[in-house]
Parts: structure tokens; sequence; C-alpha cells
């Protein structure tokens, strides 16, 4: 049997966690196919042909499927669900809002968030927000599952020389339709994706200090802005920033914690960065538990003199 | 129009939990227990809409042990009109309770479903879509605002990168997100209240639903210990660190 990857993708290319999904997906054994469903969408399957360890790619372009409305794409995806052992979906937005749908479907349980593949039915999950690891099995014939990009190693974007099938688009069911969407431009990194990540807190204040004090920084390092839900919450940043339980998970090279106090949800999102740095005044802050270097100071100093050390 | 709100009864939000030394799972005895916070969200918006006229009944349902009844009386101290508890002490998984509460929109007809996006002890984010699905509803998860008219639903949706606007036809499912709303403080004469209004009680058998798990936990486990590092003195020695030691800038 083969194993399904619903890509992550704009059209015009696949997104990062579509390449942690395909190494999961190969960790699960079987012949790895990728499923673009999109509009317009030739520049994402060209691309997934060219990742590493896919065999095949399944193009399937209709104007419904543009926005990745989640009944066009289920349905898209469990008309070819029964060629396959496996469904992988990247634990993204939208791989959480689509996946649950095909499971259902298939009258199958759903496994969310894996973080590794110990055997073709049983992998590890984290629950209470990592604060424990589940190792669950599966029994039904297709095991639906969702992947925490963070606990798997990108495939190589290149390098592969997949074969292109075009399927028949479903139709459009109608009942969503898209009205329009405020997707933030920007030149840094994305948060999910990004090397090094500087993510501000409540101690910055306000949303003029946060801007004032944290870009300065992600611009000297080439970073990625983050916050706690604290700072989301009081309207220092955007909700899309928020790092934790409920946010994004991340895991870059470096996680830099500036007033962060670093609330078990919070760490839930961040503690699988390689080097964490935390700045805080407060010594008893638990962010220090789990970072690899504690600066006590004050932020407000102590990020300034560091944007002049760099 | 009525609506549908299931919530969850979780270990509360700020109790860190321990995992069993048998590994069997985590300990969950005398821990408090609260309302997941998404479903919390859910009921407020769902009175929302009922005190602006937009709703005329909000039923809360709950599934699970017979104590989801604390749960459900929250949700009448918040505002719901009366309450379903689907009884049962098995360990019920998001399909599950998926097709539990298929069986009361067949039952209950809303026109709207409103949920949290993901309950806080299992972290799983499916019982929405997975209730959208099998009643073939649209659905419209991590939202962030919520417009209801006559016959359709406007709902922002927080997803990778910003907001997305959908309109769905009703009924519908709609998963809530963190922003949407900021949940009221319960007051003593609302718990009072709530005292006294309906909780009827279901058995799965009743619904005709099969809720055998179907996924086995094999063994529930601490995560890998990330120590703590150092202390820096300045900001110099902590550039000296990320450049020499960590060499990660």
């Amino acid at each position: 049997m083969s194993v399904l990857v619903i890509a992550e993708h704009d059209n015009a290319g696949i997104k990062g966690a579509t390449l942690n999904t395909v190494t999961a997906a190969i960790a699960c054994g079987g012949d790895v196919h990728v499923l673009i469903a999109g509009h317009n969408a030739a520049g994402a399957a060209a691309a997934a042909a060219q990742i590493a360890g896919v065999a095949k790619v399944i193009h399937a372009d209709a104007p419904g499927l543009e926005h990745g409305l989640a009944e066009n794409v289920a349905a898209q995806v469990l008309a070819i669900a029964t060629n396959y052992s496996h469904i992988l979906f990247p634990a993204t937005a939208s791989g959480k809002n689509v996946a649950p749908r095909v499971a259902a479907k298939l009258d199958v349980a759903q496994i969310s968030d894996i973080t590794k593949v110990i055997a073709a039915d049983t992998f590890e999950r984290p629950i209470y927000a990592g604060n424990a690891i589940a190792t669950v099995q599966s029994s039904d014939a297709t095991k639906v599952i969702t992947v925490r990009t963070t606990g798997f190693d990108p495939a190589a974007a290149t390098g592969g020389s997949a074969a292109t099938e075009t399927a028949a688009a479903t139709t459009d069911t109608g009942k969503s339709v898209f009205v329009g969407s405020e997707i933030a431009k920007s030149d840094r990194p994305e948060l999910t994706a990004a090397k090094i990540i500087v993510s501000g807190g409540r101690a910055l204040g306000s949303k003029e200090k946060f801007d004032e004090v944290m870009t300065p920084l992600a611009d000297k390092l080439g970073a990625a802005l983050g916050a706690s839900r604290a700072a989301v919450d009081a309207g220092y940043a955007p909700n899309d920033w928020q790092v934790g339980q409920t946010g994004k998970i991340v895991a870059p090279q470096l996680y830099i914690a500036a007033g962060i106090s670093g609330a078990i949800q919070h760490l839930a999102g961040m503690k699988d960065s390689k080097v964490i740095v935390a700045i805080n005044k407060d010594a008893e802050a638990p962010i220090f538990s789990v970072a690899d270097y504690g600066l006590e100071a004050d932020l407000f100093t102590a990020v300034h003199e560091l944007v002049a050390a760099l | 129009m009525k609506v549908l709100v299931p919530v969850k009864r979780v270990v509360d939000y700020n109790v860190k939990v321990r995992v069993k030394s048998d590994n069997t799972g985590v300990d969950i005895a005398n821990v408090k227990m609260s309302m997941n916070p998404f479903d919390e969200i859910a009921v407020e918006e769902a009175v929302r809409l009922k005190e602006k006229g937009l709703v005329t009944e909000v039923i809360a349902v709950s599934c699970g042990v017979a104590q989801c009844q604390e749960t459900l009386r929250t949700a009448m101290a918040i505002g719901a009109d009366r309450a379903i508890l689907v009884e049962t002490d098995v360990e019920l998984q998001p399909l599950a309770v998926a097709k539990l509460l298929k069986a009361l929109v067949d039952k209950e007809q809303p026109g709207l479903v409103i949920l949290g996006k993901q309950a806080i002890d299992d972290d799983a984010n499916q019982t929405g879509q997975m209730l959208a699905a099998l009643a073939d509803l649209p659905q419209a998860t991590f939202a962030s605002k919520v417009e209801l008219s006559a016959d359709k639903v406007s709902v922002t949706r927080e997803v990778d990168g910003g907001l997305e606007t959908l309109s769905l036809s009703l009924p519908a499912v709609i998963t809530t997100d963190l922003r949407l709303n900021e949940p009221r403080y319960v007051t003593l004469p609302n718990i009072m209240k709530a005292k006294k209004k309906q909780l009827d009680i279901v058995k799965p058998e009743d619904l005709g639903v099969d809720v055998t798990p179907r996924l086995k936990t094999l063994k529930v486990s601490e995560p890998a210990k990330r120590g703590a590092g150092v202390k820096v003195a300045d900001v110099a020695a902590l550039v000296e660190k990320l450049k020499n030691e960590a060499k990660v800038i």
C-alpha cells in the first residue's frame, strides 16, 4: 500500500511543512504520493514532484479548491483515499482543518500531531500541552494523521523526479464560500520555518514598545517575530504570532524569549528549540528552567545592548 | 434558531499534570477539573447571540462521566438554557463524541453548533470538524469573529499568516479560537438559577452510537527533560556564548 501526503501549498509553490510531512510519510513505509488540491496549481505540483522520496504527485485543479475550503479538499482526498494505508497532513491551520473530516468520513480515528512513527500503526504524540507523551496504536484500516512538523526533519526539496498524474476535481459543495483574507505581508521568515525567532512577552508593556524593542533585534538576526499569549491577548502582537500549546509550535535553531515568564502553555510551543535564550528581570521566571542561556536583566536595556553588540 | 454548544470537562488550565509512575496515563485523581477554556468561549458566543436576539435557545451538551453535570451547570450559569449529558464511563475519543453529537444534531436540529477548537487535555483538535463531516455541514474552524444572519453566518478564522473570512450556509459548525470573546464571570445568582434549569441525561445506547475507543494508548511517558543551562552575566557574555559555544549566530 502507498502513503498519501496532502501538500500545504499556495498554488504557486509548496510550503515547508509539506517537506516534514513527507519525512513522516516515508517512516510509515510504502510509496509516498503527494496530493496537490488547488487551482492553477501547476507550480505547486511541479515543486512537489521535485521532493526527494516522492513517487507520484496527484494534481487536482478546480476553482473550488483554490482557497483550501475544508469541505471541498476533504471530498478530493476521499475520492482517492481507498488507495492508501496512511493519509498524512501537516498539523498546520489548513491540515488541522481538513484531516478530521477525512477521518470521520472514513470512520477511522485520527492521530493528531504525531512527533514520531514507531511502527506503521504506532505513533507518539504529545498530550496535555506536551507535559506527557502518549504512544498510541491504531487498528483502523486507514491511518489519518496530522504531523507536528517540528518532530521530523524536512525532506530535500529537490532531487526527486516523481510522475505527475491529474485527478478529476470533485464538485464544489457550495456550502461554504471564501470571502477574503488578510494575510500579513512580511519580508521576515515564516514563524514555523524560521531558523531564529525572537519572541516578546507581556513585560514589553505596549504595542509601540513591542515594535520598538523587538523589531530591530529581529531585523538584525533575520529572525521571525513571535509572542507569548499574554502579549497577544494584550494586543501587543498579532494573533498568528502566538507561540504555544494552542498557537504555533516552533523549533528554531535559536529562540530568544524577552520578557516572557514561561507558562507551561508557552513552553509547550518552543521547548524543542535547539538553543533557548531567556531575558527576564525576574530570577524566578520559569522560562529560565528551559533556557540554555539566561540573562537576568531589564529587557529594555538588554535587548537594546544586544542589537548594538550583534 | 437553536444553538448547540458541546462542552468538555478537562483538567484545569492551571494544573500541571503528572505522568503516573506505571506509565498508564496521567494522574487526574484529586485534580481540579474545569470546562475546557475554548468551550467556555463557545458558550459565551452562543449566549451573546441569544442576547442579540439572533438565537432563541442555547443547549449545552457534554459527553462523559456523571461529573460532567457540573460542567453543564457552569454552561447554564453563563447563560445556556438547558443541557444534555450523554453519560458513559467509557473513555471517549473524538470520533465517538462526534457521532454522539451528530445524533443530537439530528434530534435537536440546531442552526449552529459552536464548540472549542481543541480540548486542552488530549489536544486533538478533531471533534468539530468530524461532526461537520458526519452531519454533512459546512465548517469554520478557529473563529475569531462570528456574524450571524437569518440563513448565513460569516466567520473570520485565524489561519497561518493572518485571517480569512468564510461565509457558510446554515446549519453550520463553528470552532472557537482564543480571541473570539472573553467569557464573562459567572455570578452567584446565575449559578443558583442554573441549578433549576433542565438537564437531561441520555446514554450512548439511547442514541444508537458505539463509543468503543479506536486508538489504544500503549503508554504515557514523561517528555524528555530539558535541563536548565547557565546564567550569563551580561549581554557581552551572552553574545560570546551564542557565537562561540552554541554557534547559532
